[in-house]
């Protein structure tokens, strides 16, 4: 049976791991390469990098960070931030990414899913989508689109977006919240759920994770195949271990090997 | 001994190179993994690695973009039966067709057809992707001294297409997505994995490292 996956994602900002709280304020959380080891013999299922700073500085960081880490960890790893051409992908496939994250430059020219897919496979383009609520209380929910780190609104429906973007050739959704982004409350599973159903691809759900619970939620309300977080892991307040004890606790197939 | 990987401009070779150093480090044999597009070198090789991430049609295009890179492993696959691996999309390419992004024909090795994923619950996401046992239809060299079946260890798999066998008995592993999905195939000294070893930890290096001890 095919497991649900655990993935400690990897915000690396000039070479260091970072984590902040709704993308700012960023705090120092290690060398990425000696987490990315110490993740792998933890037993994690994959690991996301995001070159957060990558749509707007130098990007040669993390391919060497890709690099070194490709050397030693023998699990899947997904590497974004700033892929604008189909020449990034293959640059960042050649470093040792397994699978790359489309962010900005899907939202600004849709075709260029297609291009990647096409290239090298739907199984390896990832497109991210940061997605902010954007309706009023009482309203129904809808959720916008939002760039450059979260910072840049784009008025883009993040449902028919995910649908779009899939049709183009998105092998899987890594959706980030930025509401819960790094607060610990929890995924926006409305969102999650919403974004799982429209599609039929793998959706990783993104932001918010504070307790072991929430990991459930995610894919129990969710209706994720996979669920990413960053805080609880990298400051030590849980273990991939105490993660796949609690999701197979609750009845969801994990790996243990 | 030499590995070759074949580069063919697709493909995570790096990570194919590193796992196969690891697991020959593991298994305490001394193996020289060599990337190349150089078809002597694949000629000259002891074992022979072709990795594959991208399309089944677009693999195709760049391992006959590679000048006598098809003839070569022709030669040292059929003329002198070396071990060979095929991983992935590396596996798929044996096939005599494949139906992704157009039909294409594969190298022919093993008689099948690669064809897309079809689970019976259609709420299964697609791609398979991710961690999934195997279940084993005939003892192999490969497999030798790895856990399968429900409680064995996971291999990583990521794909929307998989080969179906004319010959079943060419099947050595299966795993369980809504249906039965190919994810090992044998046919004398050629061999193929669905789901990445390099990517699969233990089960990974375990299955490198009986490659490396395989005598067909």
């Amino acid at each position: 049976m095919l497991k649900v996956r655990v993935i400690p994602c990897l915000d690396v900002k000039d070479g260091r791991v970072v984590k902040g709280v709704k993308f700012v304020d960023l705090r120092d959380a290690g060398d990425p390469v000696e987490a990315a080891r110490a993740y792998d013999a933890a037993g994690a299922d994959e690991l996301t990098f995001l070159d957060i700073t990558a749509s707007h500085e130098d990007r040669g960081t993390i391919l060497d960070v890709v690099r070194r880490t490709a050397e030693q960890c023998f699990m899947p790893l997904t590497v974004g931030g700033g892929v604008r051409t189909v020449d990034d992908v293959r640059t960042l496939l050649h470093a040792g990414a397994d699978k790359v994250s489309i962010n900005t430059a899907a939202v600004n020219r849709r075709a260029f899913v297609g291009e990647a897919a096409e290239k090298f496979g739907e199984q390896c383009i990832v497109v991210a989508i940061d997605a902010k609520k954007v309706s009023a209380p009482g309203e129904s929910d809808r959720w916008e689109i939002f760039t450059h780190g979260g910072r840049k609104p784009t008025g883009i429906d993040a449902i028919q977006y995910a649908r779009e973007v899939v049709d183009l050739g998105a092998g899987e959704i890594l959706l980030t919240s930025m509401d819960r982004d790094g607060t610990g409350i929890g995924f926006d599973t409305a969102l999650t759920r919403a974004v799982s159903d429209a599609v039929h691809v793998p959706v990783i759900a993104s932001g918010g994770v504070g307790t072991l619970d929430h990991l459930v939620d995610g894919i129990r309300e969710g209706g994720a195949s996979a669920v990413l977080a960053a805080s609880i892991f990298h400051f030590g307040t849980f273990t991939i271990g105490e993660a796949k004890a609690c999701l197979a606790a609750a009845g969801l197939p994990v790996r243990l090997d | 001994m030499t590995v070759a990987i074949v580069d063919y401009g697709s493909g995570n070779l790096h990570s194919a190179a590193k796992a196969m150093e690891r697991a020959a480090a593991d298994a305490g044999t001394t193996a020289r993994v060599v990337v190349t597009s150089d078809p002597d070198v694949v000629r000259a090789a002891d074992r022979v690695l072709l990795p594959g991430v991208g399309a089944f049609a677009d693999c195709r295009r760049g391992l006959d973009a590679v000048p006598g890179m098809v003839a070569a492993l022709e030669e040292v696959v059929h003329g002198k039966g070396r071990p060979f691996l095929g991983i992935c999309v590396g596996l798929q390419l044996l096939a005599e067709t494949g139906l992704e992004h157009g039909e294409t024909a594969g190298l022919g090795w093993i008689k099948g057809v690669v064809d897309r994923i079809e689970p019976s619950d259609p709420t299964l996401k697609i791609p398979h992707m991710g961690w999934n046992t195997l279940s084993l239809d005939r003892p192999h060299a490969l497999l030798e001294g790895i856990p399968t079946g429900d409680q064995g260890l996971n291999a990583y798999f990521v794909h929307s297409y998989h080969m179906q066998l004319a010959d079943p008995a060419d099947r050595v592993a299966t795993t369980d997505y809504g249906g039965t999905v190919t994810a090992v195939v044998a046919r004398g000294n050629v061999a193929g994995t669905q789901f990445h070893p390099e990517k699969s930890q233990k089960l990974g290096l375990a299955l490198l490292a009986n490659f490396l001890k395989w005598r067909p």
